[in-house]
């Protein structure tokens, strides 16, 4: 296998974007990424999407994506995981480039979930249809009944959760590509509609439009291209049950576990090492167990790791400096192509803002429905 | 979204009826084709009980339009006596009366209308004991 690195990013500004068709967002992001890493072509590409077919009522998305590109006859394939897509479609990109197979790889995410669909019926399909979705639970009703039993287990507060939530707008406020740009109080999510109980407005990710693109190659032909490769020093994939009552534990995301073990594995690095990351905040109470389960605090503590800024820009690990899916914004097929732009951003030193000092390794953690998908990358500077 | 004569068609949401594996004895609701601890494939159909008690819950005050008319709701995880967990709403009973812990009991309900024809779907639903 050859070492992989990522040459280069794209992605649309996340948010409402009516004057744009998916095929539109996907393109534009796609045209920057390749533009960005100075490449003249690409020998194949992956395109993530969780639902276009209900979304907008387009399949077949890889072909759209490619032919709308003026890069047909590449092979262009769309993969599917839920709001983990992304991340499959990072990691299918990175397999093909180490296999040997292909040497410019495109890994792009899409989604376009504002145009008219019933969004929460339409996410629900990541969910056990038949015996979850039919008894009428929602996707805010699966992460509410994981955080109740977070709460019943470990003491966590509905004002540590929202600490989450806060913390991430406050990241957001900073990146020009976020779908909100403003900061919120403990007190103004604490007040918000309650969705399902825990679960406030302001505890879980909006609906939005956006794409994001990388290219990625062997990391001896990126040296070549750019001064400032990054390589891919981890790719771990792992399942779980789709239902969340299949489950030993409703508070611990064994897909995290796994991926999180064979990902340290990989690159030889324990949780310590990892600078800062970007996880899979679909509603605040993710981001805590996930910071749990990827072992950055012990199981039980990430809700008082949020409360005391462990995970703030300036805290021992910073969690979701681009604002996270909370404040970035979550269109679910791009969501995980866009981690690890911020995390290349980081990297190359080109976060702005948001920038931290001397950022050397960062990881991705992406995930599908209630935890039955889960994706990590860490990525190095070299 | 799914043909209501495709619930109509699984006897087990309306017989409790549950997989018991013939090799590691884990039993399985919906019942499953290959046992997901010991892999054998070897099963046999044994009914559940009915009792249970609430392990997490949440109330959906933001839901799809099908259940529009019943928002809020609860929804919850139960697990029943035999072991078995399975997510179904609670119904007839104040939300506040609702905890983690709760001893409930599973009733035949109506679960939703399908389509536009309105055909009722029916199932399992809890109620407080
Ligand atoms: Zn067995």
């Amino acid at each position: 296998m050859r070492d992989v690195a990522v040459i280069g990013i794209g992605m649309t500004k996340f948010g409402e974007l009516w004057t744009m068709s998916i095929r539109d967002i996907f393109v534009q992001a796609a045209l920057d990424a390749i533009q960005d890493a100075k490449v003249d072509h690409i020998d194949s590409m992956y395109v993530g999407t969780m639902s276009s077919g209900l979304f907008v009522g387009q399949e077949h998305i890889g072909a759209v994506m490619a032919d709308y590109l003026g890069m047909t006859p590449i092979p262009t394939s769309r993969v599917e995981s839920a709001c983990a897509s992304g991340g499959v479609a990072f990691r299918q990109a990175y397999l093909e480039v180490a296999s040997g197979h292909s040497d410019f790889v495109l890994a792009g995410g899409v989604e376009k979930m504002t145009d008219g669909a019933d969004v929460t019926e339409s996410l629900a399909t990541a969910a056990d249809q038949e015996y979850e979705v039919y008894q009428g639970v929602t996707f805010p009703g699966l992460y509410a009944m994981i955080a109740n039993a977070h709460m019943h287990e470990y003491g966590t507060t509905g004002e540590q959760l929202a600490h989450v939530s806060v913390k991430n707008h406050k990241n957001g406020s900073k990146n020009p590509n976020a779908q909100f740009r403003s900061q919120v109080t403990l007190e103004q999510v604490m007040k918000s509609t309650l969705v399902a109980d825990p679960l406030r407005l302001l505890d879980c990710s909006p609906v939005s439009d956006g794409a994001a693109c990388v290219i990625l190659c062997p990391l001896e032909m990126a040296k070549k291209v750019t001064n400032k490769p990054v390589k891919v020093i981890a790719s771990a994939q792992a399942s779980d049950t789709i239902a969340l009552h299949s489950r030993d534990s409703f508070t611990t995301l064994n897909s995290v576990k796994h991926a999180a073990a064979k990902a340290y594995k990989q690159s030889s690095l324990t949780p310590e090492k990892i600078q800062f990351a970007e996880v899979h905040d679909c509603f605040s109470i993710a981001e805590i167990v996930v910071t749990e389960d990827l072992g950055f605090f012990e199981k039980g503590k990430g809700g008082a790791a949020a409360e005391t800024g462990l995970t703030s820009f300036e805290g021992k690990i910073p969690i979701n400096t681009s604002g996270g899916l909370k404040s970035k914004g979550h269109p679910v097929g791009a969501t995980g192509i866009a981690q690890i732009i911020e995390v290349y951003e980081q990297l190359t030193n080109q976060a702005g803002e948001r920038q931290i000092k001397n950022a050397k390794i960062g990881m991705a953690q992406n995930m599908g429905g209630s935890g039955a998908s889960c994706l990590i990358h860490i990525l190095e500077a070299v | 979204m799914i043909s209501p004569r495709y619930f109509r068609e699984i006897p087990q949401r309306y017989r409790l009826e549950a997989g018991k594996c013939k090799k590691c004895g884990a039993l399985f609701f919906p019942p499953r084709i290959v046992c997901s601890k010991c892999k054998s494939k070897e099963f046999e159909t044994v009914k559940l009980q009915d009792e249970g008690k609430i392990l997490t819950y949440t109330i959906i005050r933001v839901g799809p339009d099908k259940f529009s008319k019943e928002t809020p709701y609860a929804v919850g995880i139960v697990q029943l006596v035999d072991g078995v967990k399975l997510t179904t709403q609670i119904v007839d009973t104040d939300l506040e009366k609702i905890k983690i812990g709760s001893k409930v009991k599973l009733v035949f309900r109506k679960i939703q209308d399908e389509g536009k024809w309105g055909l009722h779907c029916y199932g399992y639903k809890a109620v407080l004991i």
